[in-house]
């Protein structure tokens, strides 16, 4: 058997090589019978599978039913032109990024930190500021060169930027883990917004994080940077120092 | 058969520490009353309703005897005195009151035979209604048998609650015994309770009066289309929790999450208007049979859950004497836990069997709830899968009362339809396969197992006798619980906290006190 990968042409790879062998689970408002299932194969037909195998089918009630299946996709996709935006600066640890603040900055950063408006959900945000951290990264309460605010849950945009003036913030950081109908995008499109016509976005680094948020999407929101699911303290406070260094000696 | 060997005495200590830190805040339970108890009194009166721009009928209310200097006597004589006056239902008297045709500041005193007359009357009748819906409850239970042991607990979520209904009926179809309805994001922190039928929530609905009954109606269709009696579950919670305790009481709910410390720590409302507002919440639900939940798993969500094990049975043995002190008795006191260890740890099970025991020997006879696995679940759903079943297994093992239900889209997104079918599958194979296994298996006295349980136990006891010498107050100042800190005279709606006068009457109270054998 060849194994040649041809990167502009990627298929799912079941146990052969360009299979486009994938596993899918949904369920469908259908009766858990035959006419259910070929229900579910002919959805998956029209979505451009073939070799279509519903492997398992289980009532839900209500006039639901579970599906589990197996099928062969016929796309393929091009790698090669690939282009992700990431956060791509350095990730340093604690002692580091203190250092590097220490040597290029010469004095510490002032970071806000808050779950903005219907949030109530401190984890992501006391994950990355409080002093205990996550997953033996101490957060951002702990760092010598770092004077941390975290104002916590359910903090209206004004307040945080109120705050953010109040104690001349460098950085802004905004938890979001409820994404429930897009709620953490009307959210973060809110503290922008708001931000904008207070002629503040542009004197601090805003920086959005939470388990459904990418770099891209923080962009495209107007953000300095994002941080997913995996990120740490350490992800974070790099950023602010490594991109405050480059701001303050005009890089 | 599985069982911990922990010293009598060494169980004694603890509980007594706990018991003076509660027994040391009476005073403020006595002299006390807040606007959100005020609130309940009015809604127990039967007003009900809310004016155009959507504020409740019981803030206008109770507002207005605020504003007029009249609320430190309490809302019930008020309406009762108007009552006695105009011969009209409380309703009407707070419609009077709201459209300006009656003016409670130059209503002279009636007769205080003729108001008491009234209160009682009304009372009474209220009471009644509740006491029917309790009744209601124990036949079902008669006639369908008793609820699973662990039952099975999950969440609706979809922000409508037609939708919710839907989901709520095919799980309980599925095997659930327990439908919790979670509440639109951010309500704990209104000061009212919103009114109506909820179909756009974020995060949930909102936790109203109508939405109860609407859930309600579903849940008692499909409970006996199946002969089960199918318990719902809401939040009495945030800057309302007497009143949403009191519609659930007249609506019958059967469970409600009441911890008598959580809005203090994580949401920031002010101590003494919690420590208020959970004594009467409580109350209610102690005298409507319902079953209570505390949030102890919110302790291991930030901290670590095996240095901080701790603080869990600390506050189990807190919440269990502010519970006592409501009326409450075990076998309706859900204790809450949960299985939050790193997965990655070696022994993480034995420490989560460990800590698990510990709750059983402490709450023997309570429903006690077991929290999922959520803080160290990614979204690899086939792991998680798989976590969710080593947390059924050690909740079978141990006997807990109420296993609410771990997702494997937990970290993702609210729970689709077969999000839940497989998570009541998955418990029930466990519960099922391993019925008896607790049986045959014992725990060897100089084991970890049984070491650790001590140990926590043991760390626990110190911290509450600490907390007792110095009083809960004072020690939320310090950040000695959740690392946070809470100081008595700071935090969201104390302005709605006021001191009762000697005339000051809360009939509803008094009536359950004595009911209870609280007096």
């Amino acid at each position: 058997m060849s194994f040649k990968i041809d990167p502009t042409r990627i298929k799912p790879y079941g146990d052969t090589l360009n299979d486009g062998r994938m596993q899918l689970s949904f369920a469908l408002p259908v009766s858990c019978d035959e006419a259910g299932k070929e229900a579910a194969k002919i959805l998956l037909k029209t979505m451009g599978f073939e070799n279509i195998e519903i492997c398992f089918l289980k009532d839900l009630h209500e006039g639901f039913t579970q599906f589990v299946a197996y099928a062969n996709t016929l796309v393929t996709i091009d790698t090669t032109k690939i282009h992700v935006k990431v956060v791509d600066t350095e990730v340093m640890n604690m002692d580091e990024t203190d250092e590097f603040i220490e040597k290029n900055i010469g004095r510490s950063l002032t970071v806000v930190g808050a779950c903005i408006e219907s949030d109530a959900h401190t984890v992501g945000i006391d994950a990355i500021m409080n002093m205990k951290g996550y997953n033996h990264r101490f957060g951002i309460e702990r760092y010598k060169y770092f004077n941390a605010y975290n104002m916590g849950a359910q903090v209206p945009s004004e307040e945080l930027l109120k705050k953010a003036k109040e104690v001349n913030a460098d950085a802004i950081l905004v938890s979001q883990i409820v994404t429930q109908k897009d709620i953490h995008i009307k959210n973060l499109t809110r503290l922008i917004e708001i931000a904008e016509s207070e002629g503040v976005r542009d004197k601090m680094l805003f920086i959005c994080g939470g388990p459904r948020i990418s770099h891209e999407l923080a962009i495209e929101l107007g953000y300095d940077a994002g941080f997913g699911s995996g990120s740490y303290s350490t992800n974070v406070a790099s950023f602010i120092a490594i991109e405050m260094e480059k701001r303050l000696n005009n890089k | 058969m599985i069982k911990l060997n922990i010293p009598n005495q060494k169980i004694n200590e603890a509980r007594q520490a706990a018991k003076k830190i509660t027994t040391d805040l009476k005073w403020l339970l006595n002299e006390y009353s807040s606007v959100t108890i005020e609130r309940t009194i009015l809604r127990l009166l039967g007003i009900d309703g809310a004016t155009a721009d959507g504020t409740p009928y019981p803030n206008v209310i109770v507002d207005y005897l605020k504003d007029n200097h009249l609320i430190d006597k309490g809302a019930a004589y008020h309406i009762c005195n108007a009552m006695a006056k105009t011969h009209k239902s409380a309703q009407e008297v707070a419609e009077m009151i709201i459209s300006g045709k009656l003016n409670l500041t130059d209503l002279e005193p009636q007769a205080n035979e003729k108001v008491f007359q009234i209160i009682q009357a009304e009372t009474q009748k209220m009471l009644n209604h509740i006491k029917k819906q309790k009744e209601f409850r124990e036949k079902q239970y008669e006639k369908f048998g008793p609820r699973k042991k662990p039952s099975l607990y999950v969440i609706v979520a979809t922000g409508n609650i037609y939708d919710d209904v839907k989901q709520a009926k095919a799980a309980a179809m599925q095997g659930a015994d327990i439908i919790a309805v979670i509440r639109s994001t951010a309500q704990s922190l209104l000061d009212y309770v919103p009114y109506g039928a909820t179909t756009e929530g974020f995060g949930g609905t909102f936790a109203t009066q109508e939405n109860f009954r609407i859930m309600r109606q579903g849940l008692d269709e499909v409970g006996e289309e199946l002969g089960r009696y199918i318990c719902l579950t809401n939040y009495a919670s945030g800057l309302c929790m007497p009143e949403i305790a009191a519609m659930g009481a007249i609506e019958r709910l059967d469970v409600m999450l009441n911890d008598a410390m959580y809005g203090i720590l994580f949401r920031d409302i002010n101590p003494k208007r919690t420590l208020l507002d959970q004594y009467f919440s409580r109350m209610i639900n102690a005298y409507a049979g319902i079953e209570i939940q505390t949030g102890e798993d919110n302790y291991l969500t930030t901290s670590d859950a095996i240095e901080k094990a701790y603080t869990v049975t600390a506050s189990q043995l807190i919440n269990e004497q502010f519970a006592i002190m409501s009326g409450i008795k075990h076998n309706k006191m859900g204790i809450g836990h949960a299985y939050e260890i790193d997965p990655d740890m070696e022994n993480a099970f034995l420490y989560e069997l460990a800590h698990a025991l510990l709750t059983k020997e402490l709450f023997p006879d309570s429903p006690t709830k077991y929290m999922p696995p959520t803080k160290h679940v990614t979204g690899n759903i086939f792991k998680t899968y798989i976590i969710n079943a080593m947390f059924n297994f050690v909740s079978q093992l141990t006997g807990q009362g109420v296993q609410l239900l771990g997702m494997l889209t937990e970290a993702v997104h609210t729970p689709h339809l077969q999000d839940r079918a497989l998570a009541i599958e998955n418990a029930e194979y466990i519960f099922k396969t391993m019925k008896d296994l607790n049986q045959e298996i014992s725990i060897p006295e100089d084991g970890f197992i049984n070491k650790r349980a001590n140990e926590v136990l043991s760390q626990a006891s110190e911290f509450l006798s600490k907390v007792a010498e110095q009083g809960l107050f004072k020690a939320m100042a310090e950040g000695k619980f959740a690392d946070i800190k809470r100081a008595e005279d700071k935090g969201k709606g104390l302005n709605g906290v006021f001191k009762k006068s000697d005339t000051y009457i809360n009939p509803f109270m008094d009536q359950m006190k004595i009911e209870l054998g609280l007096v």
